[in-house]
């Protein structure tokens, strides 16, 4: 197994070099000049020719891309422009509190996803079930946006049970109560679609594996029914539900980037949308880098845990 | 029994009528649609039109139905309008991203080789990108604003598509069709968009109608964050942006724009699950439904007095089980006695579709409802009615005093656990022993089965082990608590001819051994031959023919067994394997009147073909249920 995860830990790196590619695909696509664009319409031209030269856009594209992924592997992201500071230290700083919202929304979809998706699957049809079913079909349809406002709103505002917006408190806050109690709400909403998401897998893939020939043989085994349906077809479920959780993070990471505009969480998300607005591009590309290698890194986790409960994969 | 093709189909769109939640959903969504499509003839205030006087008047307001935004503007207006913006863009972004995706897609699965590896390979990196993240990405570099995100969203789309319809694709290039227009001199455009197109013409639906509410989930959070929609233009999104500012002071101005992308998004979720439903066949109602625990039992009459025999551990009776399946009743089992002694093996032979399993599978309750159930019957196991048991009753019974071995040993054996799990799993349900006893008896079991290095065999898991292995493991379970019957269901049809000979007599020698009745389900009656003391012969859910081996192997008195019995193939006569029963077993929704096997007989006379068929004795314990028997002796080549 060991030898396994080094195997997908290599088929990792052409996946993150892919990734680099892309971006710097997309990043070349700037209609007009690059530096301009970086640089505002307020540039000098003495400052563009010289962003331009240390862009190195004079050269090929090709020569261009192995000139900045040599950059990027020596840690350089560039300045961003709007903050006068290093790209690489705006992101780090900001992924910390990005880590921590979207990680704990994962393991709250996750745990409410597969709790849902089984007792609709054994209550199929029954009461739980349509309840489930119609939750879902809601939590799925709201934008996460708006019911991040409108937890603000019931929650924050009108009964005060949670603070409105931040990571800290700005008197006397720190530490992992306080962070806990400014978290709650935002990885709530977060987890709310892909909690939806995941039921909604987990019910079909439970129906799915109880009508496989080894749950009859469970039965006609004489186990009790808790145990065929918690133990064999609950394991068995869980393997065809994992790699979903898996692209689960990515939704999740992503939809960090409304929620923590909302309410106001200091990650990656809220500094992507200041950074396009001011047009500080790489930091954007600095961002949306990490936020990606950080989903890689997150599918790859995935591929572990399900090669540790799935022996044929080994 | 899946013969449904003769029942003329209900049209796709009365099937999705007949689904509630999706009508719900497409009378909101043309509702939705309809509205916005009219606003510009619907009496409306100008959306944009500010008046500083009236602004953030509340909902229900004279003159201002949803009041009025920060600068005056009337909101019901502008929620009108902008959800026609919102809908406009999402359709939009969902037909750039369905025809750029489903053209890679066809492409792809169509030309395969190095052309589908190398757009496959663009389409997994996108992928590898978190959906939202590549489109602001997208929208960074081209500059916010509404067509700027609905190119992005549109392109983070496109590999849904383009993934859903290379899978299609990719098969379809593949099959007979698209050879023969390959083969008329069709060009590959031709092909691709004539033959290949049409058939992935449900794919591109069901992906269009599960992605378009995420599309324009999507377009209105860009806007909401101020990277879509620009002043004055406004989208729902931009609207619940610009209510975002105001939100503790005035919350109806954003809360009613956000309650419309809700609406709109639940009525195309609704209507997409619906769509889906009807044209994935894998997910048609009933399709999926979870088998409960045990057969349904729903006996009319339950028999006041039992006969019992007393020699038969396990003496079933007029047992009937049905299968519901929408307004079909599928007699599957009509009306079955089988009696199994102890020691004794008991071979219930019949072509698939007989009712021989599910006849088995009934005694323990195994047989899957919905649909399956028990209406009629009962089954003795030594004084005790099963049909009449409690589940828990049931529960306790199965795996200790009756054992099952099933036909294919990859799929019975649970993939993710070791056969040891399993097997002590098996032991400790019905005996108290610790795991390291139980352990130690699953060894021992495994050695019975005669399972070489059986200690270290026991943390292989099933996929490791070879069929015969696998079903050698399935024997020693069905072995684990000293079963007094086993219900071997065609043990031996997945295996080698080798491997069947080594399990056969396996079984044979431990049932003498043990003392265990065998009640042994197959087609092949060299099996029977190899193992069964007595025989009965199963077609159209009854039982036609009863009588020893030997009886039924040397003077068949049913046409329909000496068909059977010509089936088995002989060593050095390889013609006679060709000697198949001409036609199909009948439909069990609709069985012809008299005889069931008359159609394919070649002994049928009028009289076979109305009226009920009798049992007909011939001696003790010998019967057949045929007007015109055979009479004759056979030689016997294959016992």
């Amino acid at each position: 197994m060991g030898l396994y995860i080094a195997k997908r830990l290599l088929a990792a790196i052409p996946v993150l070099f892919g990734l680099t590619i892309i971006v710097f695909v997309i990043m070349s696509m700037i209609p007009g000049d690059p530096a301009t664009a970086i640089l505002g319409s307020y540039a000098t031209p003495e400052n563009v020719e010289k962003l331009n030269r240390d862009l190195g856009l004079d050269k090929s594209m090709v020569e261009q891309y192995f000139i900045w992924i040599g950059n990027l592997l020596h840690g350089d992201l560039g300045r961003s422009y709007s903050l006068n500071k290093p790209v690489l230290d705006e992101v780090l700083s900001r992924f910390n509190a990005t880590l921590i919202l979207a990680g704990t929304a994962l393991v709250i979809c996750s745990i409410l996803g597969l709790i849902a998706g089984v007792v609709s699957a054994v209550r199929q049809f029954g009461l739980a079930d349509k309840v489930i079913t119609f939750v879902v079909l809601i939590g799925i349809s709201a934008p996460s946006f708006w019911l991040g406002l409108i937890l603000i709103l019931l929650f924050a505002v009108k009964i005060k049970l949670f603070p409105v917006s931040g990571m800290y408190a700005s008197y006397g806050g720190g530490g992992p109560l306080d962070l806990l109690h400014h978290l709650f709400l935002p990885a709530m909403t977060l987890a709310v679609v892909a909690t939806g998401v995941i039921a909604r897998l987990t019910r079909t893939a439970m129906l799915e594996v109880l009508r496989q020939d080894y749950i009859r043989t469970a039965r006609a085994k004489g186990l009790s029914e808790s145990r065929v349906i918690y133990k064999h077809a609950f394991k068995a479920a869980l393997v065809s539900v994992i790699p979903v959780i898996g692209i689960q993070a990515g939704f999740v990471l992503g939809g960090a980037v409304y929620i923590e505009t909302v309410f106001q969480w200091p990650g990656i998300g809220s500094m992507l949308v200041t950074a396009i607005s001011t047009r500080d591009l790489l930091l954007v590309q600095g961002g949306v880098l990490v936020v990606a290698a950080a989903y890689v890194l997150f599918n790859l986790a995935a591929d572990v845990v399900q090669t540790i409960i799935d022996p044929r994969l080994r | 029994m899946a013969d449904k093709q003769t029942k003329s189909r209900p049209s796709t769109f009365r099937l999705l009528l007949n689904n509630q939640l999706a009508t719900a959903g497409l009378v909101l969504f043309s509702l939705i649609v309809v509205i916005a499509l009219l606003a510009p003839v619907l009496p409306l205030p100008d959306p944009d039109l500010t008046a500083p006087a009236d602004r953030l008047l509340p909902v229900g307001t004279a003159g201002h139905l949803l009041g009025t935004d920060a600068l005056g503007r009337d909101l019901f207006s502008r929620l009108i309008w902008g959800a026609r913006v919102s809908l406009a863009v999402g359709i939009s972004a969902t037909l750039i991203a369905a025809f750029f995706g489903s053209l890679i897609g066809l492409v792809a699965g169509y030309a395969g080789g190095k052309t589908d590896t190398l757009l496959m390979r663009g389409i997994d990196m996108v992928m590898a990108f978190p959906y939202i993240l590549l489109a602001l990405a997208i929208v960074a570099v081209l500059g916010p604003g509404l067509l700027n995100a609905l190119y992005a969203i549109a392109v983070v789309n496109i590999p849904f598509f383009a993934r859903n319809i290379r899978g299609i694709a990719l098969g379809l290039s593949r099959r007979e069709f698209v050879d023969a227009a390959r083969l008329s001199g069709k060009s590959h455009v031709q092909i691709l968009f004539g033959e290949v197109l049409p058939n992935v013409l449900p794919v591109i639906i069901i992906t269009m109608s599960t992605t378009i509410g995420w599309m324009i989930l999507e377009t209105a959070g860009l806007s909401f964050l101020g990277l879509g929609a620009q002043p004055p233009q406004a989208d729902l999104g931009s609207m619940l942006g610009e209510g975002r500012k105001i939100l503790f002071t005035s919350p109806h101005v954003s809360v009613v724009p956000g309650l419309m992308i809700f609406v709109l998004v639940m009525s195309i979720n609704l209507l997409g699950d619906g769509v889906r439903d009807i044209l994935d066949p894998r997910l048609k109602s009933g399709s999926l439904t979870r088998p409960v625990p045990r057969t349904a039992v729903r006996r009319e009459t339950v028999p006041e007095t039992i006969e019992r025999d007393p020699d038969a551990i396990l003496d079933v009776q007029g047992l009937r089980t049905e299968f519901r399946i929408g307004p079909d009743v599928y007699k599957a089992v009509g009306g079955v006695d089988l009696k199994v002694g102890k020691g004794e093996c008991l071979g219930l032979v019949g072509e698939s579709g007989s009712g021989k399993s599910v006849s088995a599978m009934s005694i323990m309750g195994l047989v899957p409802t919905p649909p399956g159930s028990i209406v009629g019957g009962v089954a003795l196991l030594g004084d005790e009615d099963l049909f009449a048991a409690s589940d828990e009753r049931i529960r306790q019974l199965r795996g200790s005093a009756v054992s099952h071995v099933f036909q294919d040993p990859l799929s019975t054996l649970h993939p993710l656990f070791t056969v040891g799990d399993q097997l002590i799993e098996a032991i400790r349900a019905h005996q108290p022993l610790s795991y390291r006893q139980a352990r130690a008896r699953a060894e021992e079991l495994l050695k019975t089965v005669r399972i070489p290095n059986a200690g270290s065999r026991l943390d292989s898991y099933p996929h490791e082990m070879s069929g015969g292995m696998r079903q050698r493991v399935c024997i020693a379970m069905a072995l684990a608590n000293e079963a007094d019957v086993i219900i071997a269901d065609e043990p031996t049809t997945a295996l080698d001819v080798t491997v069947q000979a080594q399990v056969l007599s396996l079984l044979d020698k431990l049932r003498k051994e043990r003392d265990t009745g065998i009640l042994f389900i197959t087609h092949d009656f060299g099996v029977v031959s190899a193992i069964c003391d007595r025989v009965a012969v199963m077609y159209a859910g009854k039982i036609v023919e009863t009588g020893t081996t030997e009886e039924i192997l040397t003077a068949p008195k049913h046409p329909y067994t000496a068909k059977l019995i010509d089936c088995v193939p002989v060593l050095g006569e390889p013609e006679r394997r060709l000697d198949a029963i001409e036609g199909r077993p009948p439909v069990v929704n609709r069985l012809p009147d008299g005889c069931a096997f008359a159609p394919r007989c070649p002994r049928a006379q009028a009289d076979c073909r109305s009226g009920e068929m009798p049992m007909r004795q011939f001696g003790e314990r010998r019967a057949a249920r045929c007007l015109h028997p055979l009479e004759e002796e056979r030689e016997v080549e294959h016992v």
